[in-house]
């Protein structure tokens, strides 16, 4: 299981061919309350660099943008309820979408932790 | 036009070390949001009392003869008729009926002092100065002004200010605040009792930190004053209201007293007492989206049918509706509370209703 970062601010944690896709703590920071969130349907496939969902907060509407190719196979239904949990726990029980990888090698272009946080400085 | 680096108010150090984050505004550099979140702010002001920096905004003397009279040529509502101490909220015209600006006006006894939106002083200054013949146009740039809203701003008001409690809505006095004069006028864009306060720059971080050590008392920002006045359905201008629209359409025709409806005499009086007579073809209306997406400004509103028949002109996520709140003009036929309509949120229509304004109760001092 490994945990991939990408320049718009999500993460991928990876096990086989499957994948869990989120955005940061720090993406959710910088957009304030988040009060809805806009998901794509399962079975919908997508390329990389695609627009793949919208985060709204009290102050504006964010794009969320595909980190590589895929294929959603299950989207997190608690954040229509509860949108507010992108603030609290992004990175663990707010996670957006399950995805099938298309294309493994675009793992490659994402960074690691490490990389994520000289990124974000 | 605006190239010039953006402005701060004398309170920017005290938003700074308030943990303030702050953004351009209308060429200012103002808090948009402290720490405790746009939410917790706007909840703040409509249970307790939130503060906000409102410097930017346009601070005018008007002095002269006549200047009620005067005024009633650029601006439909009874100036003659408003007595010493009250304030009034108006807007300017233009030819063709639309709206240039809103703005506040209260008669100060031995001159006018008169409040428009920071986004449009380099207009309305000029504005006043052309046509207000023999009038002096005074814009003050050496005081602050501070909106004290919420439930508790009487108390963290009359706490450093007696003479604020026996103040009523739309009330304006001079009034003596830790040793200096201010002018207190009790109303505001929040939809919420209050107080703006205009004080002399060198005394405001002074009076404004002795107004936040009130334990009801808490900052709030331009997010919040956002939200809050949109779910008071009141105008933005630039967004709700602007050249283009006329009072009749922004149903704003409450500030326009009988006499001047009946009279005119006012820049596009022909129209807008049309418009009074047999009704505007569209009307800005509040709009309820049934779901939990937020509609902005520029979303299509479509009749069930799929005709577009208006646009969402503010719009976002009302923290004390809690859930998304609209404001925007629809075609008056179908502009009558409980009209189903929906909205075309990126390509996807979603349902939608036509509410009565405001979202919220106000809650003035009457």
């Amino acid at each position: 299981m490994t945990t991939y970062y990408s320049e718009e601010h999500e993460w991928i944690t990876v096990e086989g061919e499957t994948a869990t896709l989120g955005i940061t703590q720090h993406a959710a920071d910088q957009l304030g309350e988040i009060v809805f969130c806009e998901q794509k349907e399962v079975g919908d496939t997508f390329d990389k660099a695609e627009e793949i969902g919208v985060i709204e907060s009290v102050k504006a509407a964010s794009e969320i943008y595909a980190p590589l190719d895929g294929e959603v196979i299950e989207a997190n239904p608690a954040l229509e309820e509860n949108p507010g949990a992108l603030n609290e726990n992004p990175e663990g029980e707010a996670w957006i979408y399950k995805i099938k990888l298309t294309d493994a090698a675009q793992l490659e272009d994402l960074m690691d932790l490490d990389g994520y946080k000289a990124f974000i400085g | 036009m605006m190239t010039d680096a953006p402005k701060r108010t004398p309170l920017y150090d005290l938003h700074v070390e308030l943990g303030g984050k702050m953004v351009d505004f209308a060429g200012w550099e103002m808090p948009v949001q402290y720490p405790m979140g746009i939410m917790g702010e706007h909840k703040q002001c409509r249970e307790k009392a939130g503060l906000f920096d409102v410097s930017h905004m346009g601070q005018v003397i008007l002095k002269g003869a006549d200047i009620a009279a005067k005024l009633e040529t650029i601006a439909p509502s009874a100036f003659t008729t408003l007595k010493e101490g009250k304030a009034r909220y108006t807007f300017f015209t233009n030819d063709a009926g639309g709206i240039m600006d809103d703005l506040i006006v209260s008669n100060a006894g031995d001159h006018f002092f008169v409040v428009v939106n920071a986004s449009m002083r380099h207009q309305d200054i000029p504005h006043m100065a052309k046509h207000l013949d023999g009038v002096e146009v005074i814009e003050i740039f050496d005081r602050a002004l501070v909106a004290v809203q919420g439930p508790a701003a009487e108390a963290v008001v009359g706490d450093l200010c007696p003479a604020a409690r026996d103040m009523k809505f739309m009330e304006t006095i001079v009034a003596d605040i830790m040793g200096v004069e201010c002018r207190l006028s009790r109303l505001g864009y929040t939809g919420e009792d209050g107080y703006e306060i205009s004080i002399p720059e060198d005394k405001a971080v002074e009076i404004t930190r002795a107004l936040l050590a009130h334990e009801d008392c808490a900052p709030a920002g331009l997010g919040a004053r956002d939200s809050l006045r949109l779910e008071a359905g009141l105008c933005l201008y630039g967004n709700d209201i602007d050249n283009d629209t006329t009072p009749v359409e922004a149903a704003l025709t409450w500030a326009m007293q009988k006499r001047r409806r009946e009279e005119g005499g006012f820049p596009g009086a022909a129209r807008i007492q049309k418009e009074l007579a047999e009704g505007a073809a569209r009307k800005l209306v509040g709009i309820k989206p049934t779901g939990r997406a937020p509609a902005r400004q520029g979303v299509e509103v479509q009749s069930p049918e799929g005709e577009t028949i208006g646009m969402i002109t503010s719009g976002g996520f009302g923290p004390t509706v809690g859930g998304p709140v609209a404001m925007g003009y629809v075609a008056t036929e179908q502009a009558a509370p409980g009209q189903a309509v929906n909205l075309i949120i990126r390509g996807k229509a979603q349902p939608a209703e036509i509410v009565a304004l405001p979202f919220v109760t106000q809650n003035y001092k009457r």
